[in-house]
């Protein structure tokens, strides 16, 4: 049965206070007799813990990366949403929230997403307080800019690195806490189980992937800000070690997984070049700003883009959708670039592109203007494609971003299992079936820093007086021997074909079946496909050296297997949902004009998944989603 | 369809942080010259595992230039011979068929061997818990725009905190000295109205953390030749002139105890 989402009373506005009202406290005295172990130390799990830290709690904090600082966060570029109404152009919290729940289709909770637009202004003051270098105006007062599905500008930025600046920022303050002794940093643990007693969440099984030593660790509250899984499709905007093993080990212990299929393929990343290919590089969507999105109007055409005249080059977003233009929504704007692609208009070698083109921002606002706000991206399309975007335009096409689905929380950010909370990317709680832009970091951001170490209290209080469950005891001893043993297996298959070989296989099935465009006939293909694939990758898996030490083929496996399980209910979520939203799109459910078709009478709830075991496919639970503030419509960004 | 190259390569391989190590050659053949250089390195290593051969440690992730995990010696030179460019974006492009390629590990006392071409660059982690911060707990924010600062200021201290904490300036470093990367955490930090209140109690302990580890610098200036952000020597000045302050500074506040 699912758990109640212990969504507060009240009118929206008042909710978030009501419940910080009515939720229980530890007394600032007894914070320091918890442990809270955070996995994760990107912007959610750093600033978690961080602010966990400064209220007394004892925090442990576990990362596969060499320096928390890695944590992929670290390679947001755009910018981070606030409600802050800096630039008076009628921008509110209401607004705000009213932009993200439309944004994401009518598929989110509604009072999670108000009381994200309510804590969006504090994230903005506490970064600033940090010392985080936002670009200014001469003034000396902060800039913005504006981003998708908005027409605000609310969008707070540092240059095109704001993601690595919030980074910094969460994670100096958490590093500060280091150095007072009240965060103990585990650095290089990958975190391999989740240990449970009494069906509360106990602590973790982790892997040291220095030395190979496996180790258990005990807690509380065990806090995932272990990201999301869209390295699933193999090509993606992720980075190479993202992956999904740590929620979907919490999954196999209980906790529900919510909307697997809600996966966002970002519009504007470098296309393909070739099958080495290893990963995909997003250009910032804030480009969207000042670009032009085009493609040549006939297939045939044959000149370069500056020889390609007006009349003939195809402003097909500006011409659709004539209010929001360049900046409509990710998921309507990736949607286009399909639809021009599959129709043979693509630019580039491959026809695999549409143009961004900065010509007439450059012509308005001089190379000068351009170049302050974009010059890293410009600078890295280059690196990566030997073009020079300030002479041609950038050739763009959509790719796997960022996963709105997530493991299933309640209100207070609690998985299905007691003890267990999920914040960022890896809960699913705030986006609904599509992201809007620049609210990555801020949902990241307010998890951290405003909502879990409030939440957090409610479960921990009535624990006062416990101690954590010790490390001999039973339920550490076998969840240490089971990962143990499962680390052993990947060595023992001495096969032919290397984990690599097996993500990229599963990334294509993923890609072409659970990707833009899903039908049934697919969908089922992609179930029976994943399956066989993943038998394969069982018999035949090839991982050389051994356990004792560094072993990225190791580590890799690992989180393949993990990948294969996820695909197969990715699938399954799909096919289950027979209607289209956001960055969901069943071919079988779209309006006339090709916009993705909800069918609210039948969907309009979360779909959170119970697992059983490998062979069994999960149950699924529905949260029924009720919307009172924002009626659900059809949306229309024309 | 993209150029092939064949490339000839020198690669340090090493077991473990105790194991002795030595150079070893590889062929890596028929590489897409689109490739990234980690790209040309995944390639090598899939044929690696076909033969059986166990593949070579390298440090990367984002692959974007950005999380600053990536750094090897490429040909004697921090992240190779691109100017600004972290060895992620370094692509096969810029090198031609027939090219001997030799492949280290960051060369430093402080950053000792993982395995193969993995390092471990804690000891920068340890100069930041040291006082690279601005001590605002959660909560105790006034409003953004309450402190108005001049866009030169901002984009001055946006230019050191650019800083991806990758390690090459300790490895391009005849004195394998980190004073480029404590510095522009310090610039960033002690140039803005937030970090005045820490700003000579900070520099010191920044400072005095560095030194248990790393060498001295004498002003070589190949720090900023290696930096993939380019970050200048200058912020390495401005670093000195604080220290020397915070010593007078800081004892005046002890004195008034």
């Amino acid at each position: 049965m699912l758990p109640d989402s212990k969504i507060p009373e009240g009118p929206m506005a008042d909710k978030w206070d009501n419940h910080r009202f009515n939720i229980k406290l530890v007394n600032p005295a007894n914070k320091r007799k918890f442990t809270v172990l955070v996995v994760g130390s990107g912007l959610a799990g750093s600033s978690a813990a961080a602010t966990l830290a400064e209220l007394g709690y004892n925090v442990e904090v576990f990362t596969f990366h060499d320096s928390p600082r890695r944590a992929h966060s670290i390679a947001a570029q755009g910018g981070i949403n606030a409600a802050k109404n800096y630039r008076n152009d009628g921008d509110s919290i209401y607004r705000l929230f009213y932009d993200t729940v439309k944004g994401g289709d009518f598929r989110s909770r509604e009072a999670n997403v108000y009381r994200l637009a309510q804590v969006s202004v504090d994230i903005i003051d506490q970064m600033a307080a940090q010392g985080v270098p936002f670009a200014r105006e001469y003034g000396g007062l902060l800039d913005n800019r504006s981003f998708g599905g908005a027409q605000v500008s609310r969008t707070f930025y540092a240059r095109g690195q704001t993601g690595q600046q919030l980074l910094l920022g969460a994670y100096q303050q958490m590093m500060r806490q280091v150095n007072e002794g009240k965060v103990t940093l585990h650095t290089r643990m990958e975190m391999l189980d989740v240990v449970k007693k009494d069906g509360e969440a106990c602590g973790i099984v982790c892997r040291n992937l220095t030395t190979g030593e496996i180790t258990s660790h005990s807690g509380h509250a065990v806090v995932l800000a272990t990201g999301g899984y869209g390295n699933v499709f193999y090509l993606s905007t992720n980075a190479m070690a993202c992956n999904v093993t740590a929620a979907w080990r919490a999954h196999r212990k209980g906790a529900y997984f919510a909307n697997p299929c809600y996966t966002q393929i970002h519009p504007t990343c470098i296309p393909a070049s070739d099958e080495f290919q290893s990963k995909l590089t997003l250009m910032s969507e804030s480009l969207r700003n000042d670009g032009r999105i085009w493609v040549p109007r006939s297939p045939d055409e044959t000149r370069t883009a500056r020889d390609i005249p007006e009349a003939d080059r195809y402003y097909y977003l500006e011409e659709k959708y004539p209010s929001f233009g360049n900046l409509v929504p990710r998921d309507v704007a990736s949607r286009n670039a399909k639809t021009v692609v599959d129709q043979g208009l693509g630019v580039g070698p491959l026809k695999n592109g549409v143009y961004l083109d900065f010509a007439d921002a450059i012509a308005r606002d001089g190379r000068d203007t351009i170049e302050s706000r974009y010059s890293n991206l410009f600078q890295m399309y280059e690196r990566i494609t030997g073009e020079d975007p300030y002479s041609v335009p950038m050739r763009i096409y959509p790719a796997t971003h960022y996963t709105m689905g997530g493991l299933w929380v309640d209100y207070n950010l609690m998985t299905s299992v007691p003890g267990l909370y999920a914040c960022g990317e890896a809960n699913f709680s705030d986006h609904g079936a599509n992201r809007l832009g620049a609210s990555a970091l801020m949902q990241g951001l307010a998890d951290g820093y405003f909502v879990l170490p409030y939440t957090i209290g409610d479960h921990l209080a009535p624990r006062l007086g416990q101690s954590p469950v010790s490390l001999d005891d039973d339920v550490f001893v076998k969840a240490q021997a089971e990962v143990e043993a499962r680390t052993q297996r990947f060595l023992s298959i001495r096969g032919t074909r290397s984990p690599e070989h097996f993500h990229r296989e599963l990334g294509k099935l993923v890609w072409d079946y659970i990707g833009m465009a899903r039908d049934r006939n697919g969908l089922e293909k992609a179930v029976t496909e994943i399956r066989a694939l993943r038998d394969e990758f069982w018999a035949d898996l090839r991982v050389l050296g051994d356990a004792d030490g560094l072993n990225s083929s190791l580590e890799k496996a690992g989180r393949v297997a993990d990948f294969f399980e996820l695909a197969e209910l990715m699938a399954r979520d799909a096919l289950d949902r027979e209607e289209s939203c956001g960055g969901h799109f069943r071919v079988e459910s779209q309006t006339e004009e090709g916009e993705a078709l909800r069918d609210d009478e039948s969907y309009s709830h979360v779909s959170a998944w119970e697992w059983h075991d490998p062979d069994t496919p999960q149950t699924k639970h529905a949260e029924q989603l009720d919307f009172v503030e924002v009626k659900p419509s059809q949306r229309s960004y024309k | 369809m993209s150029k092939r190259l064949n490339l000839t390569l020198s690669v340090w391989r090493q077991a473990g942080p105790s194991a002795p190590g030595s150079f070893m050659t590889y062929h890596a053949k028929n590489i897409p010259d689109d490739a990234s250089f980690l790209e040309m390195l995944d390639i090598v290593n899939e044929e690696l595992i076909e033969t059986g051969e166990v593949p070579i440690e390298f440090p990367h992730d984002c692959r974007e230039g950005i999380c600053g995990t990536c750094g090897v010696m490429i040909n004697g030179r921090a992240h190779g011979q691109e100017k600004g460019t972290a060895a992620c974006q370094l692509h096969m492009r810029k090198f031609s068929d027939g090219d001997t390629i030799v492949i280290e590990p960051w060369r430093a006392r402080a950053f000792p061997i993982v395995r193969d071409l993995v390092v471990d660059r804690s000891p920068l982690d340890k100069i930041v818990a040291a006082g690279g911060y601005v001590s605002a707990p959660t909560g105790t924010a006034q409003d953004a725009n309450e402190t108005p600062i001049p866009k030169e200021v901002a984009d001055s201290a946006m230019d050191a905190a650019a800083c991806i904490g990758c390690g090459a300036c300790v490895a391009a470093c005849p004195n394998s000295a980190a004073q480029l990367f404590t510095s522009a955490k310090l610039w960033h930090l002690n140039s803005l109205p937030q970090g005045q209140a820490e700003r000579f109690r900070r520099t010191e302990h920044m400072v005095e953390t560095m030194e248990q580890f790393f060498g001295s610098c004498t002003n070589h200036g190949e720090c900023t030749e290696a930096c993939p952000k380019e970050i200048s020597q200058d912020f390495i000045a401005y670093m000195n002139r604080d220290y020397i302050k915070s010593q007078i500074v800081n004892r005046k506040l002890a004195g008034q105890k």
